[in-house]
C-alpha cells in the first residue's frame, strides 16, 4: 500500500517494475474505467430524457451497434486498403473517428425516426432494429475477413477497458470532457422536457436545437468510449435508474454529477472483478457489466414494478 | 359589465386553424373572430372534434395558423420569439407530465424557466412567484410530493400552479375539466375565475361542462359547425346560440333554466 501511495505521488518504489506497472497500466485503467462509466451513464441518462423512455440507453437505441459498424469497416476494411494506409487508417485517432462517426449516423438515423414517428416505444424498436441490421453487416464483413482483422475485432467487441496509452486516455478525457459540458450545458432544458416536449415548448426551450446538442453530446460520449473501451452493455441503462432511487429525484443539475459518480463507481468495480483478484486471468468487461447490470434492472422492475424517470 | 375601454390583449381575426400535411391544408374551425381584455375568464365550447383543442394549440404557439391574424398586446404572434412567447402565454395541457417522478415543487419551479439563467437557478424573486402560485391553488401542503402520488384533481391543480408560475398576463388552458369529478370541476373553474378577477389574469379554457362555463365566464366562444359565436353567455342564450350547438333532435337548450335537457 505505502509503495502504491509512493509511486503515486512520484517517489519511486522500491522495484521499477512497479512504478511502470501502476503509472503505465493501472493508473491509465482506472482513469478509462472512470471515463466510460460515467460518460455511458451520462449518455444514457440524456437519452432517457430526450425520449422520455425509461428504456433508452446508447445500447438499446443502437448507438453501440453503430459504432461497431464503424470499427468494423475500418478493422476489417483496412485489409482493402492494404500495407502502409492500412496501418495509417488503424492509428487510434481513426478508430475513434469511424466509432464516433457510425453511432452518430445511426442516432440521426432514429431521429430522422422520431420527427415522423410520435411513438417513442415503435422508436426504441427502430433502435433495436438498427441494432440487428448493423450486426448482420459486422457478420458480413466478418465473413469476408481473415483471421487475424476478425481476431482484432472480436478483441475489441469484448470491451477492454487496460491497454490504453497515456495519449489515448487523452483523447478519450477531451472527448468525455467536451460531452460533459454540453450535458450541463443542457441541463435546463432536459429538466424543461421532462414534462414534456409541448410543455417544454410553451416554456420558450428551442426543441430543435436542444436535441442537436443533446445528440451531439450523446454520440460523442458513446462513439468515444466505444472507440476506446468496446462496446460497454448496460452500464448506459441501469446507472441513470439506480442513481434515481438514491437521489429521489429528477432534476439534471442533481442528477448529472450523481450519474457522474455512481457510473465511475459501478466501472471501477466492474474493472475489479473483471481482474479476477488474486489470479492472471482478466475477463472481458463487457460480460461483467452485462452480467452486474441485467439483474440491476430486472430488480428495480420487479421492485418498483414501474421504472420511473 | 364594466364599460371603460380596455386595450385587447388577446386578438383573432377572420383565423381558420387546421393542419398541414404534405401542403394539403385540412380546415378544421374557419371565420373565428375575437377580442380579449384584460381579467376576462373565456370558456370555449363545442362538440368533440369541432377544433377547440386545435384552436388552442393555434394561439399558444403550437400549431401555425392558416388563415388570418392572431395578435397578442397589438403584436402579431408570429413577431415573437420562443423566449418572449412564454412570457406571454402559458398553457395547461390534457397530456400528463412525461416524468411523474418530479416533485409538486420541482414541477411548479420549472415554470420559471423563461426567466432563470443558462442552468436555471432560482433567485428570491422567482421562489417567492412559486410560493404564491402554490398559495393560489392550495398546494403548498404537498409540495414535496411526487407527481405519481397525487389524485387526477391535485395534479390539476399543480398543473394550474406551474403555469401561474410561468407569470403570463395570459393563460390557456385545454379542458382542464376532464377526469374530474363534479366537486373538483365547480373547484378548478372557480380558481379560473378567481384568478381572472383578482391576478388580472386572461384565461382561455376549453370545456364540454357547458352549464359550468355559463356560470362563470364573462364571454364565451361557442363554436358551432359552420359558424363560431363570441359573446356574453347571457347574449348568447338570447340569442339562442346554444341551440345549435347539438342535432336538435337529441339535446335542447332551455332558456330558462340555463340547461341542456335531453329530448
Amino acid at each position: 500500500m505505502d509503495e502504491i501511495l509512493a509511486v503515486l505521488t512520484g517517489n519511486g518504489a522500491s522495484k521499477n517494475s512497479w512504478g511502470y506497472i501502476i503509472l503505465d497500466y493501472r493508473l491509465p485503467k482506472a482513469i478509462t474505467a472512470i471515463l466510460a462509466g460515467s460518460g455511458l451513464a451520462i449518455a444514457g441518462l440524456l437519452m432517457q430524457t430526450l425520449f422520455r423512455n425509461p428504456l433508452a440507453g446508447p445500447f438499446v437505441l443502437g448507438l453501440s451497434s453503430g459504432a461497431s459498424l464503424g470499427v468494423a469497416i475500418l478493422i476489417l476494411g483496412a485489409g482493402a486498403f492494404g500495407g502502409f494506409f492500412g496501418s495509417l487508417l488503424l492509428s487510434q485517432w481513426s478508430l475513434v473517428i469511424a466509432s464516433a462517426l457510425g453511432s452518430f449516423l445511426v442516432l440521426l438515423a432514429v431521429l430522422a425516426i422520431t420527427f415522423r414517428v410520435k411513438d417513442t416505444m415503435a422508436i426504441l424498436i427502430i433502435g433495436l432494429m438498427f441494432g440487428s441490421v448493423t450486426a448482420a453487416i459486422v457478420a458480413v464483413l466478418s465473413y469476408f475477413s481473415n483471421a487475424e482483422q476478425l481476431q482484432q475485432y472480436i478483441f475489441w467487441s469484448f470491451g477492454s477497458l487496460g491497454n490504453q496509452s497515456w495519449q489515448g486516455v487523452l483523447i478519450l478525457a477531451v472527448c468525455c470532457i467536451a460531452g460533459l459540458i454540453l450535458s450541463i450545458m443542457s441541463s435546463k432544458s432536459l429538466n424543461a422536457l421532462l414534462l414534456g416536449e409541448n410543455y417544454a415548448k410553451s416554456m420558450g426551450l428551442r426543441m430543435k436545437r436542444t436535441t442537436f446538442i443533446v445528440i451531439v453530446a450523446t454520440s460523442i460520449l458513446a462513439g468515444s468510449i466505444t472507440a476506446f473501451a468496446g462496446p460497454i452493455a448496460f452500464v448506459g441503462l441501469a446507472v441513470p435508474h439506480v442513481t434515481r432511487q438514491f437521489f429521489k429525484t429528477s432534476n439534471h443539475l442533481v442528477l448529472l454529477p450523481a450519474v457522474f459518480l455512481c457510473g465511475s463507481i459501478l466501472m471501477l468495480l466492474c474493472d475489479t472483478v473483471a481482474q479476477l483478484p488474486f489470479s492472471e486471468y482478466t475477463l472481458p468487461i463487457n460480460a461483467i457489466t452485462s452480467l452486474l447490470g441485467a439483474p440491476v434492472v430486472i430488480w428495480l422492475l420487479v421492485r418498483k414494478r414501474k421504472l420511473l424517470f | 359589465m364594466t364599460s371603460e375601454k380596455k386595450h385587447p390583449i388577446l386578438t383573432a381575426e377572420n383565423l381558420s386553424v387546421g393542419y398541414i400535411h404534405k401542403k394539403a391544408q385540412t380546415v378544421v374551425a374557419e371565420k373565428i373572430n375575437f377580442e380579449v381584455t384584460e381579467g376576462q375568464l373565456i370558456g370555449i365550447v363545442g362538440t368533440n372534434g369541432i377544433g377547440k383543442s386545435t384552436l388552442l394549440r393555434t394561439l399558444s404557439g403550437m400549431q401555425p395558423k392558416l388563415h388570418g391574424n392572431i395578435s397578442i398586446g397589438g403584436k402579431p404572434l408570429s413577431n415573437y420569439s420562443e423566449i418572449e412567447m412564454a412570457t406571454q402565454l402559458s398553457v395547461v395541457l390534457t397530456e400528463m407530465p412525461a416524468s411523474k417522478n418530479l416533485s409538486v415543487l420541482e414541477m411548479v419551479s420549472l415554470g420559471r424557466q423563461p426567466y432563470t439563467n443558462w442552468i436555471g437557478t432560482l433567485s428570491s424573486t422567482d421562489k417567492r412567484i412559486i410560493k404564491e402560485a402554490l398559495a393560489a391553488t392550495e398546494t403548498g401542503k404537498f409540495s414535496q410530493k411526487k407527481c405519481f402520488e397525487l389524485s387526477d384533481g391535485q395534479l390539476q391543480r399543480v398543473a394550474i400552479a406551474r403555469a401561474l408560475a410561468q407569470d403570463t398576463p395570459i393563460i390557456i388552458l385545454d379542458e382542464p375539466t376532464t377526469h374530474l369529478d363534479l366537486y373538483h370541476r365547480a373547484y378548478v373553474l372557480k380558481m379560473l375565475k378567481k384568478l381572472a378577477s383578482e391576478k388580472k389574469k386572461t384565461i382561455l379554457f376549453s370545456t364540454h361542462e357547458i352549464d359550468l362555463a355559463i356560470q362563470l365566464s364573462d364571454t364565451m366562444l361557442v363554436m358551432a359547425k359552420d359558424n363560431t359565436f363570441y359573446d356574453s353567455p347571457c347574449n348568447l342564450i338570447e340569442d339562442g346560440t346554444f341551440n345549435s350547438l347539438f342535432p336538435e333532435e337529441t339535446i335542447g337548450f332551455d332558456r330558462k333554466t340555463g340547461r341542456f335537457m335531453i329530448k
